[in-house]
C-alpha cells in the first residue's frame, strides 16, 4: 500500500482518529495514558497505534518498558494535498461568501 | 503538451454567483466582510501590502497565511501570495480571484497555482506524484465496502 492509501484507511477509522486528535493536541503519551482517556482494550489502542504508525501519522520513542506516542502532523500531508487539488477549502470558503453577500444590503 | 508536474500546484475553483460584481468586489476587499467568508486579516486593497490571514490552528499549521497583495483591479481582479505551514506542509503560492459579469450575475474563479518548497525532494519522480497519487485514490474507493 501506498502512504496515502494508509493514511486514508487509518483515519476512516473513529477510535484511531480520536487518538491522532488527542495526540494531536500535543506532547508524548504512553499506551497506558491513552487507554486511560479511551473506551477500548489496551492491546486494541496499541493495534491501533501500531497503524497510524504505518501510516506516518504517528511517532514512538520507546524508554524502558514504555512505548511513548507523540503525534507526526506532517502525516497529513497526502490528505492535504487531495483536499488542495479538489479545492476543498475554496468551495467551502465559497459557501460561506455566498451566505454573507445574501445578508448584505446592495 | 506538457505533463503536469509534482512540484506544481494549481487549483481552480468558479462559482457562478447572483449578484454584481461590485458587490462581491466589496466582501473580497474590505477586512470585516472579509473575515465573515475567509479569515481574520489585516487586508489593504494596496499593491504591495502585506498582511496575515488568520484561523484557529491546526494539527501542522499555525493557522497562519502570509500574504502580500500583488494585483487590484477594482471590480475584476485580486491577487496575492498566500504562503502558509511549516516544515513539510509549507505551501508558497498565488491566489487571483476574478469578477467576470455573467447574465445578471457574476462568474467568480479563483485560481490557486505555486509549489512546495519541499515538494521535490520528498515527492520526487512519479512515485508520489499526482497522477500516481490519484489512481491510488480510485483503487481505495474501487474496494472501499
Amino acid at each position: 500500500m501506498s502512504v496515502a492509501d494508509n493514511v486514508f484507511k487509518s483515519l476512516a477509522d473513529p477510535t484511531r482518529r480520536a487518538l491522532f486528535e488527542r495526540l494531536s493536541r500535543g506532547g508524548e503519551h504512553t499506551v497506558h495514558a491513552l487507554t486511560a482517556g479511551s473506551d477500548v482494550s489496551q492491546p486494541a489502542v496499541s493495534k491501533h497505534l501500531g497503524v497510524l504508525k504505518q501510516a506516518g501519522l504517528v511517532h514512538d520513542r520507546r524508554q524502558g518498558r514504555e512505548t511513548h506516542y507523540s503525534a507526526r502532523p506532517q502525516g497529513l500531508k497526502p490528505l492535504i494535498n487531495w483536499m488542495n487539488h479538489y479545492g476543498v477549502f475554496w468551495r467551502e470558503r465559497f459557501d460561506r461568501l455566498e451566505d454573507l453577500l445574501n445578508r448584505m444590503d446592495q | 503538451m506538457s505533463e503536469p508536474t509534482t512540484e506544481t500546484l494549481s487549483v481552480i475553483v468558479e462559482r457562478e454567483i447572483a449578484f454584481p460584481p461590485e458587490k462581491i468586489w466589496r466582501a473580497l476587499t474590505q477586512p470585516h466582510l472579509i473575515e465573515e467568508w475567509l479569515m481574520k486579516n489585516d487586508f489593504k486593497p494596496v499593491v504591495g501590502h502585506r498582511f496575515n490571514l488568520r484561523a484557529d490552528p491546526q494539527p501542522g499549521w499555525n493557522g497562519v497565511v502570509d500574504c502580500e497583495v500583488l494585483v487590484v483591479e477594482p471590480n475584476k481582479t485580486l491577487s496575492y501570495t498566500w504562503s502558509s505551514g511549516e516544515a513539510d506542509l509549507a505551501i508558497k503560492s498565488v491566489v487571483t480571484l476574478s469578477l467576470m459579469p455573467k447574465g445578471a450575475g457574476t462568474l467568480l474563479r479563483m485560481e490557486q497555482t505555486g509549489f512546495r518548497p519541499d515538494q521535490k525532494q520528498n515527492y520526487q519522480g512519479a512515485k508520489y506524484g499526482w497522477q500516481h497519487f490519484i489512481g491510488k485514490l480510485e483503487q481505495i474507493l474501487a474496494r472501499t465496502d
